[in-house]
């Protein structure tokens, strides 16, 4: 058996080695762990999907990701997650906290959560994100991809997730914000987090039911939702489960994926952006493109 | 100043003790007594602190421990077997299960025949603390404020001489705070406690003053012990001020600021550690010295404070401390000698007016409970304790022995080997066991039905709003155990994991000197090069140990020097940190044990890593590791061994950064 006929088997110590991989810079892994991202890519788990989580920091997106992972366990949905967390600039270390925020039942292996640095990729989604979350695919029922929330991460995360869940927060400016930054495109979920601050919270919701509406864009599911009581957690996994259903996974074929799980981390945001965006452009017209504000310079 | 003929009462004498088992501790506070001590202060184990029975798996190692388990009546009976309760002035630090353990203690109480009305002592019951410094809470925050109320209520009513909080500066000062993180914390804390005892419906407005009469405060006093006076003077007047303007408590008596004390124990060395003598002498001068913000009730720690656990000889050695300053000097014969000094005035403005400054910031986060949960308060201290590591490493802030005058002639106090378990109290090994056969026969014996139907009855107190101090009691009469108390509370409530405060505003102050910090990050390059992606550390702390400061110096120093660290927070168990290793694919796998439970804990998380397949992953370990157990961890595997002696954190950066590199080439 290869180590992709073991990932695809949902060995955990397989998982383990092929993540490992995948985010490994030494040159001699380059080319086993394109093989690898290019065999698992082609062959998605049966109904496997890729959920992208995305929203300025602190806005609960750790929280939410591990009320959706409690919401699929209970579907008997097995679930894979990678979290990304801003490295330092100073010496390129990180703190990777996210996973704390996602508590599951004592020896419940259902559930793989990876956390990724930015690494040099400031804001944007880690080197390995992409790659993990196709190797994650070939083994979970669903895959969340938690961006750091600031810079290229939005547009990023969309290139590899069949549908993005955009979170704001109540009452903030986001959701205006969001709507100029043209989030609107992405093919997803909104999310107001954080239901339980009560009337902020739904009038936050109201302001982007109009917002959607005034932009031609009513058909945009919107979610109200709290991570810390779970209220309209379920409805969101329903929302996302039902995201431009038929849509195929990753548009990115096979080659491509293997090409972002080698070097060169830099140029590849740029590079999947200016792909995607005038597909996206052709399909709707009227929306604008905007880089997503900075939360935090 | 004026020269009196009868001297000052002088403070509570208090030494904080309990270990093993309630017989065992209950000889202890005995003996205690008889030496002349004023009161007694309990320390609980860790699984009685958290609402866990002895048999839990959480309880692993840790039952009997760092204090006396408790885990239904008949041990609170035994623990004050002989002792009048009725009489007898007991401080408790019980926080999370602070209305059990009230119960039980009511409960016992009633058996010796005592009226409720008689009983006198403290129960601490500040979770904010917990939050940010201590770990053992259970509950939310919102719900664990509630549950403090229930205290209070419960107490105003049924138990009028017992202080039903203590409010705890002292734990922040152990997690780094600065003195005006220290006062105004703890201030904010409180006011956010009588806030909501305020809102309670079940407290009579008229006896409001009353309750914040009732509040008492639990500080620290550190080596720099003018500042620390200053300190203790302007939280009475502050506490005074807010009493008045905020609340409108008219009586001056109900405003005062009555505290007690533990010195500052984060300073003591594991060098030269008699040295530690000294430094508590003068951290009491600090809150001795002014009569006008003297302390009510002092504890102090031993000599071998970081060495592990006080013999009953180390406790007498410091009790013998406070006997010589009440009773040999003349300290207690005059009135306060500090009011009107112009150089002490001036100090206490300018403390005032930061912690004004620091309150309104906490009041801009949210409130306390806001910023406990965002982990904004969290994170200062960590900054804070990041900042005096740094000036200790530097040179500095000057510590004798540890970072100047290290030489030392032999010292006669190091023990037969030159430091190993003499020095310290080593708890029974068999003391685990005996409480849990001693909680299985308890079992066996009470009524189930009762059992059942007293738990019923918290479980719908819990769950209605109702205060659920008086079914705790009857629980505690029915037999209901520690961890059957804890799990209707989880059930109704929800376990709380609190931020670990480690954020991007937390980082290495420049010029960590000495080694370098260039140095450990250029290690970990290599390592990283090594292992074809950067280094990836896990830094775990199994068990129900609370200290946290050690790992998260640790995980602040290693993403500094380079490495992608993990850290999840506290009280973690052997196969919670073998599932991390697991899937976030680390390197090195780091423990941090100050507990004492690491003979125990150690070979679980080696189990629980083979179990997943990563023997291969090397494991180091840290904290309070006494000389005599280095052997034997490094038999079981263990990479490396750190004790707070390496307090060169760039040198451990670049030791870890090795242990991976070894470990690539052995791959
Ligand atoms: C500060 C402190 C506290 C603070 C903790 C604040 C916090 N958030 O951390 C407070 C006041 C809350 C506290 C409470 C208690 N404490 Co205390 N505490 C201490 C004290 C004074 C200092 C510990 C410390 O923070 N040092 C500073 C840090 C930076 O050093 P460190 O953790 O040792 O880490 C260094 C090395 O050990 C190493 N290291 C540590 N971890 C790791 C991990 C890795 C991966 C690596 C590489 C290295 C490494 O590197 C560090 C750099 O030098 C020690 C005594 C002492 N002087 O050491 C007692 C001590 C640890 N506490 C003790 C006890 C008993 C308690 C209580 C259990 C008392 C009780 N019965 O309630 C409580 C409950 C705590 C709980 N929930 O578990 C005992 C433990 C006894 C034992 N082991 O046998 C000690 C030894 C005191 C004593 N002599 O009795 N405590
Ligand atoms: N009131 C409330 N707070 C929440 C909710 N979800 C998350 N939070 C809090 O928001 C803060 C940030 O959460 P986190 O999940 O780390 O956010 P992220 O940075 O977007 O991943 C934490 O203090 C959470 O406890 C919610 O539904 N309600
Ligand atoms: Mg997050």
């Amino acid at each position: 058996m290869t180590l992709a006929d073991d990932v695809r088997a949902g060995s955990r110590r397989a998982v383990r080695e092929a993540l490992n991989l995948v985010e490994s810079e030494r040159a001699a892994d380059l080319a086993a762990a394109a093989e690898l991202v290019d065999a698992l890519a082609g062959s998605p788990r049966e109904g496997a999907r890729i959920v992208g989580l995305t929203g300025p920091p602190g806005v609960g997106k750790s929280t939410l990701a591990g009320a959706l992972v409690r919401a699929w366990r209970g579907d008997g949905l097995t679930v894979g997650v990678v979290a990304v967390d801003p490295s330092s600039r100073r010496s390129g270390g990180a703190f990777l906290g996210d996973r704390a925020r996602i508590d599951r039942p004592p020896g419940d292996d259902g559930v793989f959560v990876r956390s990724m640095a930015a690494r040099d990729r400031l804001g944007g989604l880690a080197p390995g994100a992409f790659a993990g979350a196709l190797v994650l695919r070939a083994a979970y029922d669903r895959v969340l991809v938690e961006t750091v929330g600031v810079g290229q991460s939005e547009t990023d995360v969309a290139t590899v997730a069949d549908a993005t869940a955009v979170v704001v927060q109540p009452a903030s400016g986001d959701v205006l914000q969001f709507i100029k930054a043209g989030l609107m495109e992405l093919d997803g979920v909104l999310v107001v987090n954080k239901a339980d601050l009560g009337a902020i919270a739904r009038r936050s919701l109201r302001d982007l039911r109009v917002a959607l509406g005034l932009l031609g864009r009513p058909e945009v599911p919107l979610v109200l939702a709290s991570a810390h009581t779970g209220d309209g957690v379920d409805a969101l996994a329903r929302a996302l489960d039902a995201a431009r259903p038929g849509r195929p996974g990753p548009r990115a074929p096979a080659p491509r994926a293997a090409r972002r799980a080698r070097g060169r981390p830099r140029d590849r945001a740029p590079r999947h952006a200016r792909h995607r965006r005038p597909r996206r452009a052709r399909r709707r017209p009227r929306a604008r493109h905007r880089a997503p504000r900075r939360r935090r310079p | 100043m004026t020269s009196r003929d009868k001297p000052d009462r002088p403070w509570l004498i208090r030494t904080y003790s309990g270990h093993s088992s309630a017989a065992a501790s209950n000889a202890l506070y005995r003996e205690n007594l008889a030496r002349g001590q004023t009161g007694l202060s309990v320390a609980f184990d860790l699984p009685t602190q958290t609402g866990y029975d002895a048999d839990a798996p959480e309880a692993l190692g840790e039952v009997g421990k760092v204090g006396v388990p408790i885990g239904a009546l008949p041990d609170m009976e035994t623990l004050f077997d002989g002792i009048p309760l009725s009489r007898m002035n007991t401080s408790m630090t019980i926080n999370a299960t602070a209305p059990w353990l009230l119960a039980l203690y009511v409960a016992a109480a009633e058996r010796q025949g005592a009226d409720r009305r008689d009983l006198l002592g403290t129960t601490q019951n500040d979770l904010v603390k917990e939050f940010l410094s201590r770990g053992t809470y259970m509950l939310p925050p919102e719900a664990s404020l509630r549950l403090q109320t229930d205290v209070i209520a419960f107490t105003v009513r049924e138990l009028p001489k017992w202080n039903p909080v203590n409010v705890c500066s002292y734990h922040l000062q152990e997690a780094g705070a600065t003195p005006v993180l220290e006062v105004s914390y703890a201030l904010a804390n409180a006011l956010t406690l009588l806030d909501a005892v305020r809102a309670r419906e079940d407290v009579d407005a008229a006896l409001f003053p009353e309750v914040a009469g009732r509040i008492s405060f639990f500080v620290n006093a550190g080596i720099r012990f003018v500042t620390e006076m200053v300190k203790l003077r302007v939280m009475g007047d502050l506490w005074d001020e807010l009493l008045q303007d905020r609340y409108g408590v008219a009586d001056p008596r109900l405003r005062r600021f009555r505290y007690g004390v533990q010195v500052n124990s984060l300073g003591l060395t594991e060098q030269q550690p008699e040295n530690n003598v000294y430094r508590i002498a003068l951290e009491m001068l600090g809150v001795v010295l002014s009569k006008r913000a003297r302390a009510r009730a002092v504890q102090l720690p031993a000599w071998n404070e970081a060495l592990g656990l006080p013999r009953p000889w180390d406790q007498q050695w410091s009790l013998r401390l406070q006997q010589i300053m009440a009773f040999e000097t003349d300290l207690l014969e005059h009135d306060d000698l500090f009011d009107g000094s112009s150089a002490v005035t001036a100090l206490e403005e300018e403390l005032a007016a930061d912690v004004r400054r620091e309150m309104a910031w906490i009041e801009a986060e949210g409130g306390v409970i806001a910023a406990v949960a965002s982990g904004a308060m969290k994170e200062r201290l960590v900054v804070a304790n990041a900042e005096r590591l740094a000036r200790i490493e530097r040179g500095e802030q000057k510590v004798v022995g540890v970072n100047c005058f290290e030489e030392s002639a032999p010292s006669p106090l190091a023990g037969g080997d030159g430091g190993g378990a003499d020095q310290i109290l080593v708890v029974d090994a068999g003391a685990g066991a005996e409480q849990i056969a001693r909680l299985e026969a308890h079992r066996v014996q009470r009524n189930k039905n009762d059992v059942a139907a007293a738990l019923q009855a918290l479980r719908d107190a819990a769950k209605s709003g109702a205060s659920v101090m008086e079914p705790s009691i009857r629980a505690a009469h029915a037999g209901v155990t520690t961890g059957e108390w804890g799990a209707v509370m989880r059930e109704v409530f929800g376990e709380y994991r609190a931020p670990t405060g480690l954020g991007a505003v937390v980082t290495t102050p420049d010029g960590s000197a000495p080694g370098g910090l260039e140095a450990a990050r250029a290690a970990v390059r290599r390592a990283s090069d090594a292992l074809g992606r950067r280094l990836k550390l896990l830094v775990g702390k199994p068990g129900l140990d609370g200290h946290s400061n050690g790992a998260e110096q640790i995980a602040v120093r290693a993403r500094d020097a380079g490495m992608e660290v993990v850290y999840e927070g506290i009280r973690l168990t052997p196969a919670q940190i073998a599932l991390a290793a697991e899937e976030e694919g680390v390197h090195v796998v780091g423990l941090s044990i100050l507990s004492g439970s690491h003979l125990e804990l150690v070979p679980a998380v080696l189990a629980a890593l083979r179990a997943r397949d990563l023997a291969d992953v090397p494991l180091v370990v840290g904290g309070i590791i006494p000389e005599a157990d280095r052997p034997a961890l490094l038999a079981l595997g263990v990479a490396r061994v750190f004790t707070p002696s390496d307090f060169d954190l760039n040198a451990i950066m670049t030791a870890i950064a090795e242990v991976a590199a070894a470990s690539a080439a052995a791959a």
